[in-house]
């Protein structure tokens, strides 16, 4: 069974990066789980939210303590949060970064992307969960492109609508074409 | 068919599945997706139901007990001080005896806040007279408000019935969960027929005074249908199994690796997922362990747990709530049902409250002292 811990602030989407990618991981066949620590919520407090993803079903119903893999939405949250804390040997950190991952001395793997940047591009305003999990899913080869695509209609377009949908998709489409 | 969904969603779906006419609800954490999603299926046209937007918990439930005697089916949700602030009337609809289904997603209650998971809100409403069927997972939320509804509704029964689920540690997961076809529900949950409702044609009286020359009679026929729901509930099991393919234990009690246990954990709600792995993971280090969960806390299902835990050594028993002073709900009933009849060991362990989190050590530390004998908090 794979865990994932994501750090945001409020309102960065932290929440919905792990319901996005455990409605992906479901659309690839697997068995998935995600749900955050909720807080009473305050815009810019740092926010955690976890994925289970395995081939079993997942009985499991504790926080994750030994994530494989780390999201950081947010890159000042590391001088406030271990983002490693409890990280498996071979974890890997997945960060928003306009630096290379060498700039970060956290004793582990380190990947960096500069996703506010595509979010400028992509969505005129620095959105940066869905180009995150498309970070993810484009290094670890865990979460298809094309359940991703299902995973952004099913979470937005009741809700956001088609345009936001669709902007989404194509931000998925940018950051997984791109090498 | 198979979706991935919130179980806020997954318990709104069950609902919208069972056909109430009117939901009279009031928001609060975490409990608020719910009847959200209700909203949505009604302004959608998904569901054909009335929404009253009350002013408070008291007047939720009153508005339930108006709606339900006149002989609508009906549901609300709550969590929390909301249910406190309903004590008063919960009493009212079991004594009334009018079938109405209430989702709880438990939280803990104040003070001080916590807006996090634990049994207390509805453990607190033990003796109001309503059946309280507690969930581990968004399936088995989804599958069992639409068999409380049946359960609550059968003629021998007539009684109110609460469907808890473990606020945020449930209610907020995304998960998949299969969802049935209305065709299928609507054959296993056919239109709500009342055993008696206000009907100007047909006048009655509900809820009148009763002398003390009746009132232990009204009593006395509550204790029985509550009785009287511990056979319905398997009954109402058995079909929902034969129907859709899946069930829960005998309805009442669900048993996980048993067979040849000499130890097991007892445990209500999510705690119930994570001690499944802890069981297996004991298992492979060859330990003989077990899992009995309690699925109805009322009724209790006194010989069924008797007949499982029959030639255990001894058994840990972990309360979401507690009773200060004393000990742990499901201890206390427990150990009940045992006592002068079975030798094994009850421990009582007070764990998860107000939002702490229940780690697989929780449980392992609870196989570790279960010859304890006493009530132990794992903080």
């Amino acid at each position: 069974m794979l865990e994932i811990r994501i750090h945001g602030r409020g309102g960065q989407g932290a929440v919905s990066t792990g319901q996005i990618m455990a409605i992906a991981a479901f659309h690839d066949k697997k068995e998935s789980q995600s749900f955050p620590i909720f807080g009473v919520e305050r815009s810019g407090a740092p926010v955690q939210a976890f994925v289970r993803i395995s081939d079993k079903k997942i009985n499991l119903r504790s926080q994750v303590y030994h994530p494989k893999i780390v999201l950081v939405l947010e890159p000042s949250l590391i001088e406030v949060v271990d983002v490693t804390q409890g990280l498996l040997k071979d974890g890997l950190v997945i960060i928003n970064s306009d630096k290379p991952a060498k700039d970060f001395k956290l004793n582990c793997k380190v990947e960096t992307i500069d996703a506010t940047s595509i979010a400028m591009k992509v969505f005129g305003r620095p959105i940066v969960n869905t180009l995150m999990i498309g970070a993810f899913a484009k290094i670890t080869n865990l979460l298809s492109k094309e359940s991703l695509k299902k995973a952004m209609d099913e979470k937005f377009l009741y809700s956001k609508g088609k345009k936001i949908s669709d902007l989404n998709k194509k931000a998925i489409e940018e950051i997984m074409g791109q090498k | 068919m198979r979706k991935i969904i919130e179980a806020s969603t997954a318990a709104a779906i069950g609902v919208k599945l069972s056909r109430p006419q009117v939901i009279p609800m009031y928001p609060i954490t975490p409990q608020t997706h719910i009847v959200e999603r209700l909203a949505e299926f009604i302004n959608d046209g998904e569901l054909d139901a009335d929404m009253i937007h009350v002013e408070s918990e008291h007047s939720a439930i009153s508005a339930a007990i108006g709606s339900q005697a006149t002989g609508v089916r009906t549901f609300t949700a709550t969590a929390s001080q909301g249910l406190a602030l309903m004590h008063e009337i919960l009493h009212i609809v079991s004594g009334m005896r009018l079938p109405v289904v209430m989702e709880v997603a438990n939280r803990a209650l104040s003070a001080p806040i916590s807006i996090w998971n634990d049994h207390q809100d509805s453990i607190s409403a033990r003796d109001t007279g309503w059946i309280q069927l507690y969930v581990e997972s968004a399936q088995e939320a989804l599958d069992t408000v639409i068999q409380a509804f049946k359960i609550a509704e059968d003629k021998n029964v007539l009684l109110p019935a609460m469907v808890c689920l473990d606020g945020f540690t449930l209610t907020h997961v995304f998960e998949p969960v299969d969802v049935p076809s209305q065709v299928n529900v609507d054959k296993f949950l056919p239109k709500y027929k009342p055993a008696f409702c206000l009907d100007t044609k047909k006048p009655i009286t509900m809820g009148p005074i009763a002398y003390p020359n009746s009132f232990m009679e009204f009593k006395g026929a509550e204790h029985l249908a509550m009785k009287n729901a511990l056979k319905v509930i398997k009954e109402t099991n058995t079909q929902f199994k034969n129907q859709f393919g899946r069930g829960y234990g005998d309805g009442l009690i669900e048993t996980y690796r048993l067979k040849d246990a000499k130890y097991a954990v007892v445990c209500m709600g999510t705690i119930v997922g994570t001690s499944r792995v802890v069981v297996d993971k004991l298992r492979k280090q060859g330990k003989k362990v077990g899992l009995i969960k309690l699925k109805s806390f009322r009724p209790f299902p006194i010989e069924e747990i008797l007949k499982v835990t029959k030639g255990l050594k001894a058994i840990a028993v972990a309360d979401r709530n507690i009773s200060l002073g004393q000990e742990g709900a499901l201890f206390s009933e427990i150990r009940s049902a045992l006592y002068g009849k079975s030798k094994t060991i009850v421990s009582g362990f007070i764990a998860g409250l107000g939002g702490r989190d229940v780690k697989e050590e929780t449980i392992e530390k609870m196989f570790d002292k279960i010859n304890n004998g006493g009530t132990i908090w794992l903080k």
